[in-house]
C-alpha cells in the first residue's frame, strides 16, 4: 500500500487483538507502516482507536525490551487525560506481557515520584505541555531525554488553537536538537483544515504527511422541536426542558452540553425541578472543585448517571463509553466545535453518533438550521490563528536558559524550526532575546543587572539562582483571578472557583448558582468565599470565567445566504413567519451589503446594525460607533449587541450612518479608545506573565496581602506612558486584537459591505430588532461616570455618620482641571 | 489663607489637632499653614532593586514619574517645605544607584525648598543626599514620623500604603487612600510603584477609633466613612 511495506504485527500482538475478538483498523496498520516517518499527522474521529493507533509503534518497537531509557513522550492537554491513558495503555501491556514501564507525570505528581522520573525516566511518559517546558528547563535535559525515539501530541486540533500549543512546538524543536533522530505523530479529531495543523506539527522545513481514518457514518442529527416556541431573545433553553426530559428518559446515557457555564448552572437547576423522575443526572464544568468534578466522573464511568450537564470541559478526550445521545443547548457557534461534540455520543467505532440540537431562541433557530446544512456539508469553520505568538517565545528563551548556555544564531535556526514560528524574523527573534536580558527598554537602565548576559558567545543567566523562579513561572494558562468557594464551617466542602469581579459583587446574603446548588454567601475569609444554605433569596447567576464564543464567520455567512432564499420551508412555521414579517416590515440584511434601521421607541431614538460578525466584534462596534456618536453630538446613551447585530440608543436621530462606518481613521479612533481599554490591560498582564516579566501569583501570596506587591496595570500606564513602543506594548495590542476585540471581524463585514449602506427609517421596531430588546447585558455609554458614581455614594455614606460635610466641604468639590 | 492650589486642584480639607490639612488627588498632604507638602513612601529604584534581585526587568520609568508628580505638586502648591515620611529609597543601594535624570531633577526640587528625608524601615540611613535626615520630626501641633505609633496624638506617618476597595453598584473601585481620626492620619504611598494594604487589614487594628474615615485619592479626593481595621463583613479585598 502506498509503496509502504506492510509491518507485521508480532505474535504476541496478533494473538491479543485476536483474544479481545479485534481485528487491527486500516489507520493503525499505516501508522505502523509509516513509523519511520519524521512526523505524521492522524485525522481520525472519536473512538476510532486513535490513542492506541499512536502509540502501536512504539509497544511494537519496545516489546523485545532492549531499549534504555525514555522512548515516546506522549502529550496531552489535560491532567486527567495523561492519567487515563496510562490506565488504558497499562491493561493490554501487562495482558501482552510486555516489558515496558509507562507512568505519567503531570502538576498532580509527587515530588519524589518526578525526582526518580528525572534519574531513571520510563520507556513511555505521559504529560502535559507545562510538565515538558519544566523538564526541558532542567540543567539535564540532554540526559533525561537521551534514547528518545518518538512523540505523541493527543488532541493536538485542541492544542493547535492555544498558546500551550505554541509552547509545546517551541518545546519540540528544543528536544529534536537533544535528540535528531526524533520522530513525531499528532493525533486530531475532524478539523477543518488538516494541513494547518500539519504545519504546525512538522519540523521545518520538513513535511509532516496526513493519514485519515475513516471518517464512520454520518452523524444521525437534527432540531429538536419543543411544544412551546423558543422564545424571542435570551439563552439557556429552558423552554424545552420536559422535551430534553424525555429524550434522557429514552436514551441510556446524555450529555447535554451548554456554551457557558452559567447557563450550564441554570439549566441544571431548571432541570432538577422539573425531574419528576428523579432522573439521577450530574453537572460538571471547569468552575467547579476538582472534587466535585471526580465525583461526576465516576458515576459517570460506573454508569450511575443519565445524562450530564455540561460545558468545553468535556469537549476532550476521556472515554465515557456509553453515551448515546449528544444534546447541544443555544447555537453551536461554530461547526467544526460542534462536529467534535457530536463525537461524544457514541464511542463505538462505526456507529452513527446521536446529536439534537436545541435553539435558545429564535434567532438560533436559523442559526442551528444553518450549522446543521454545514455538517451535512462537512464544511468545517476555523480562523487560521497566525503566527506563534512573541510572549510564549520570550519564555521559551527563559526556559532554554535555565538549562544551558545557548549561542543566539542556533537557536534562532531551532525556532524556525517549529510549525508556528517558522515565519520569525530574526529582528523579532533578536527584540525578544533583548527583551528578556536587559528589558528592552528604551532607557536602558539595568547594564548592570541584566537577566541574560553574553559570555564567550554564549547567553546565559547572570545570576543562576535566577532558574527556580523561570521554573516557577512556567506555562501559559491563566487562572490567578479565581476564589475558591465553600461550604461555611471546619472542613467545608470545597464546591468550586468564581471570578474575583463577582465575588466583589456579592453582599451577605446575596445567593448565587453553584454545582446545581443554590448557596448564600457568607463572607470572604483568607481570600476564600464561604457560602451556607440558607438560601432564601433567587440566585444571582455567577459570571463565571471563559470565553464568550462568537458565531463563526462561516457560519455568519451561511445565515446570510439563507435569509436571501424566497421562503424557508425548512423553519419551523414561527421563524419562517418572522423572516416573513421582517422582509415585508423593512428587509433581510445581504451578504454584501450593510443593513442600518432606525426607529423611534419609548421617546428614544434607536438605530440598529446587522453587521453579522459575532459577540465580540459587535460589541466593539457599538463601543467605536457610540464614541463616534458622541463626538458628533448625537448623545448616545447606550447599546447592546449579539453575533449577528448592535442596537444602540440615544438623544438625537441617526441620519446618515455611513459617516459612522467611514473606515479611514475607524482603525485610529480604535487604538485611541483601545489604550485606555481594561481589555488591554488584562491583556498586558498576562503578557507580563507569560514573558516572565512579573511572576505568577500564588494563592498563598494573595492571602498575604498586596502591600509589596502592585497591580499590574501600573506598569502598563507607565509603559503607555513613558515607552509606548515597547516590545510587550507591541505583543499587547497584537494579542488584544485578536481576542475579546476581534477586530479583525469587523474590518473583514467593512470589507465585505464597502460602503454599501441600506438605512431603512421605520416608526417602529422592525422583527428582527424586537429580539434585540429583550437581550441581557446593556451596555451603558459612560462618560467622567467614575468619579460621579463614587462622589454621589461618598456623599451618601457619610451622611447620618458623624462626619457629615460641611458647606464649606461641599464647596471644594470641583470639576476636574 | 487661600493659596492657588485651592484654586485650581480638588482637595479633600480635614483637620487634625486644629491644623488645616488638604489631600492632594496625588496622595500628598498640603498644609498652607506650614507652607509644607508631606509625602510617604516614594519607594525611588524600586524596579532596579528587583532586578539586582534576580526578579523581572520592571519598566525603569517609575522612579521619573514619581518625581514629575512631586514636581507639578510642589509646583501647584507653591510649596517651600517638603517632608518625606520615609521609604523614600527602596533600599540605600537604590538610593545610590539612581538613575542620572532622577538625580538632576530631584537636586533641581531640592534647591527649590527646604527638604526633610524622614528616614524609614527600607532605608534607615539616607545619606549623602542634601535635605535634613531626621527620624522623626516635630511641626506646627503634629508629629511625623514613618510608621504610626499607637497612644500618640497628633501623628502623620506613612508605611502601610493604605488603600480602600469599595462596591458601588456591582463596580469596585479600589483607590489608594489617607486615613483620618482625631488623632493620626496616615498616607498612602506616593511612589508609583507601591502596592495598596487593603484598609481592612488587621494591621490598622486599634490604631483608630470608631468614628475615622478614609479620603481616596484620585482626580477628586472624596471621604468615605472607615470603622478603622474592625473587619467589616461586607467589604472585602
Amino acid at each position: 500500500m502506498n509503496g509502504f511495506v506492510m509491518s507485521q504485527l508480532p505474535d504476541s500482538f496478533a494473538r491479543w487483538f485476536a483474544s479481545r475478538g479485534w481485528s487491527i483498523h486500516p489507520h493503525q496498520q499505516q501508522m505502523l507502516d509509516r513509523a519511520d516517518a519524521p512526523a505524521l499527522l492522524l485525522i481520525a474521529p472519536t473512538g476510532g482507536g486513535k490513542t492506541l493507533a499512536g502509540f502501536l509503534p512504539s509497544l511494537v518497537d519496545l516489546a523485545d525490551g532492549t531499549h534504555q531509557g525514555m522512548h515516546t513522550l506522549y502529550v496531552s492537554p489535560l491532567k486527567a487525560l495523561a492519567a487515563d491513558i496510562r490506565r488504558n495503555l497499562t491493561a493490554p501491556v501487562t495482558e501482552m506481557g510486555l516489558p515496558i514501564r509507562i507512568e505519567d507525570r503531570t502538576g498532580d505528581t509527587s515530588y519524589t515520584q518526578k525526582r526518580r522520573q528525572r534519574a531513571d525516566p520510563p520507556h513511555i511518559l505521559l504529560t502535559t505541555p507545562e510538565s515538558l517546558a519544566l523538564m526541558l528547563s532542567y540543567e539535564d535535559a540532554p540526559r533525561i531525554f537521551a534514547g528518545l525515539k518518538r512523540i505523541a501530541v493527543d488532541e493536538i486540533h485542541a492544542l493547535a488553537e492555544s498558546k500551550r500549543g505554541d509552547q509545546l512546538m517551541l518545546a519540540l524543536s528544543r528536544l529534536q536538537s537533544l535528540v535528531p533522530g526524533l520522530r513525531r505523530v499528532g493525533l486530531s479529531a475532524t478539523v477543518e483544515d488538516p494541513d494547518a495543523i500539519a504545519g504546525f506539527l512538522a519540523r521545518h522545513p520538513d513535511p509532516c504527511p496526513v493519514l485519515y481514518a475513516d471518517p464512520g457514518p454520518e452523524p444521525d442529527i437534527s432540531m429538536l422541536i419543543a411544544a412551546a416556541p423558543p422564545p424571542w431573545a435570551g439563552g439557556g433553553g429552558r423552554y424545552a426542558i420536559p422535551e430534553v426530559l424525555e429524550q434522557v428518559r429514552q436514551h441510556r446515557t446524555t450529555l447535554i452540553f451548554h456554551n457557558t457555564r452559567a447557563q450550564a448552572e441554570i439549566f441544571f437547576h431548571e432541570l432538577w425541578l422539573q425531574n419528576e423522575d428523579a432522573l439521577p443526572i450530574g453537572i460538571h464544568h471547569g468552575s467547579l472543585s476538582r472534587e466535585q468534578r471526580a465525583k461526576t466522573e465516576a458515576a459517570m464511568v460506573a454508569g450511575q448517571l443519565r445524562a450530564i450537564v455540561c460545558t468545553g470541559s468535556l469537549d476532550l478526550g476521556i472515554d465515557w463509553g456509553d453515551v448515546d445521545l449528544v444534546i447541544q443547548v443555544g447555537a453551536p457557534k461554530n461547526v467544526k466545535r460542534l462536529v467534535q461534540r457530536i463525537g461524544r455520543a457514541n464511542h463505538r467505532y462505526n456507529a452513527p453518533s446521536k446529536a439534537l440540537l436545541v435553539p435558545a431562541n429564535r434567532f438560533e433557530v436559523v442559526e442551528c438550521v444553518a450549522a446543521l446544512e454545514a455538517v451535512k456539508a462537512r464544511d468545517l469553520d476555523g480562523d487560521p490563528r497566525g503566527p506563534g505568538p512573541r510572549d510564549v517565545l520570550c519564555q521559551h528563551l527563559l526556559i532554554c536558559a535555565a538549562s544551558a548556555p545557548f549561542d543566539a544564531d542556533s537557536l534562532y535556526t531551532e525556532v524556525t524550526t517549529a510549525g508556528p514560528y517558522r515565519a520569525l524574523s530574526r529582528a523579532d527573534f533578536d527584540a525578544c532575546l533583548d527583551f528578556v536580558a536587559t528589558g528592552g527598554y528604551a532607557l536602558r537602565a539595568y547594564d548592570r543587572w541584566q537577566r541574560l548576559v553574553e559570555r564567550d558567545g554564549l547567553w546565559q543567566l547572570r545570576d543562576p539562582r535566577s532558574a527556580t523562579r523561570i521554573r516557577q513561572n512556567i506555562g501559559t494558562i491563566m487562572d490567578t483571578d479565581l476564589l475558591k468557594v465553600r461550604m461555611r464551617g471546619r472542613g467545608g466542602t470545597p464546591l468550586g472557583e468564581i471570578e474575583e469581579g463577582f465575588a466583589a459583587t456579592l453582599s451577605p446574603g446575596d445567593t448565587f448558582l453553584i454545582g446545581g446548588q443554590i448557596v448564600r454567601y457568607e463572607g470572604l475569609r483568607e481570600m476564600v468565599v464561604e457560602v451556607s444554605r440558607r438560601a432564601d433569596k433567587p440566585p444571582k447567576i455567577a459570571t463565571f470565567m471563559g470565553t464568550k464564543f462568537a458565531t463563526s464567520t462561516q457560519l455568519s455567512h451561511r445565515i446570510l445566504r439563507m435569509f436571501q432564499q424566497d421562503d424557508w420551508p425548512e423553519l419551523p412555521p414561527a421563524t419562517r413567519d418572522w423572516l416573513h414579517l421582517q422582509r415585508r416590515a423593512s428587509k433581510l440584511p445581504e451578504p454584501d451589503r450593510l443593513l442600518v434601521e432606525s426607529f423611534p421607541w419609548i421617546g428614544r431614538h434607536h438605530t440598529c446594525i446587522y453587521g453579522f460578525a459575532g459577540r465580540n466584534a459587535m460589541q466593539t462596534l457599538g463601543l467605536l460607533v457610540t464614541a463616534r456618536m458622541e463626538a458628533g453630538g448625537l448623545d448616545p446613551l447606550g447599546f447592546v449587541a449579539t453575533d449577528y447585530a448592535t442596537l444602540i440608543w440615544g438623544l438625537e436621530p441617526v441620519a446618515e450612518p455611513g459617516a459612522l462606518f467611514a473606515g479611514d481613521n475607524l482603525r485610529e479612533t480604535f487604538e485611541t479608545w483601545l489604550s485606555g481599554n481594561a481589555v488591554m490591560k488584562r491583556t498586558f498582564k498576562q503578557a507580563a506573565v507569560i514573558t516572565g516579566l512579573i511572576e505568577r501569583q500564588t494563592q498563598g501570596q494573595r492571602k498575604s496581602g498586596k502591600q509589596a506587591t502592585f497591580s499590574s496595570d501600573i506598569l502598563y500606564d507607565t509603559l503607555l506612558k513613558y515607552d509606548p513602543d515597547h516590545l510587550l506594548m507591541d505583543i499587547t495590542r497584537e494579542e488584544a486584537l485578536k481576542g475579546l476585540v476581534d477586530f479583525g471581524r469587523i474590518e473583514e463585514m467593512l470589507a465585505r459591505t464597502s460602503g454599501r449602506i441600506d438605512h431603512v427609517i421605520t416608526d417602529r421596531p422592525t422583527p428582527l430588532a424586537a429580539p434585540l430588546f429583550l437581550e441581557a447585558g446593556r451596555i451603558p455609554v459612560e462618560g467622567a461616570a467614575t468619579d460621579r458614581l463614587l462622589a454621589d455614594e461618598a456623599e451618601r455614606l457619610m451622611s447620618g455618620t458623624g462626619l457629615e460635610m460641611s458647606a464649606e466641604d461641599q464647596r471644594r468639590w470641583r470639576v476636574p482641571f | 489663607m487661600q493659596s492657588r492650589i485651592e484654586r485650581s486642584v480638588n482637595t479633600c480639607v480635614f483637620t487634625l489637632r486644629d491644623e488645616t490639612l488638604h489631600v492632594l488627588p496625588s496622595g500628598g498632604l498640603w498644609w498652607p499653614d506650614q507652607q509644607s507638602l508631606i509625602v510617604a513612601d516614594l519607594h525611588l529604584g524600586k524596579s532596579k532593586r528587583i532586578a539586582r534581585r534576580g526578579g523581572g526587568l520592571l519598566p525603569p520609568y517609575e522612579g521619573l514619574d514619581t518625581l514629575f508628580r512631586l514636581d507639578a505638586d510642589i509646583t501647584a502648591t507653591g510649596a517651600a517645605r517638603v517632608v518625606c515620611l520615609g521609604d523614600s529609597f527602596d533600599d540605600d543601594a537604590a538610593q545610590r544607584a539612581l538613575g542620572s535624570a532622577e538625580q538632576e531633577l530631584l537636586s533641581r526640587l531640592q534647591k527649590q525648598c527646604d527638604w526633610v528625608w524622614v528616614t524609614g524601615n527600607h532605608d534607615p540611613g539616607v545619606g549623602g543626599l542634601s535635605g535634613t535626615v531626621l527620624s522623626d520630626m516635630r511641626l506646627g501641633s503634629l508629629t511625623l514620623r514613618h510608621i504610626a505609633e499607637a497612644g500618640t496624638d497628633g501623628e502623620l506617618s506613612g508605611h502601610y500604603h493604605p488603600k480602600a476597595r469599595l462596591t458601588l453598584r456591582g463596580k469596585t473601585i479600589s483607590r489608594p487612600c489617607c486615613l483620618v481620626d482625631q488623632s493620626r492620619a496616615i498616607l498612602p504611598a506616593y511612589g508609583t510603584y507601591t502596592g495598596g494594604l487593603d484598609w481592612r487589614d488587621k494591621a490598622f487594628n486599634g490604631l483608630f477609633e470608631a468614628q475615622a474615615m478614609a479620603i481616596l485619592t484620585g482626580q477628586r479626593p472624596c471621604r468615605v466613612p472607615y470603622r478603622g481595621g474592625e473587619i467589616s463583613a461586607s467589604s472585602h479585598v
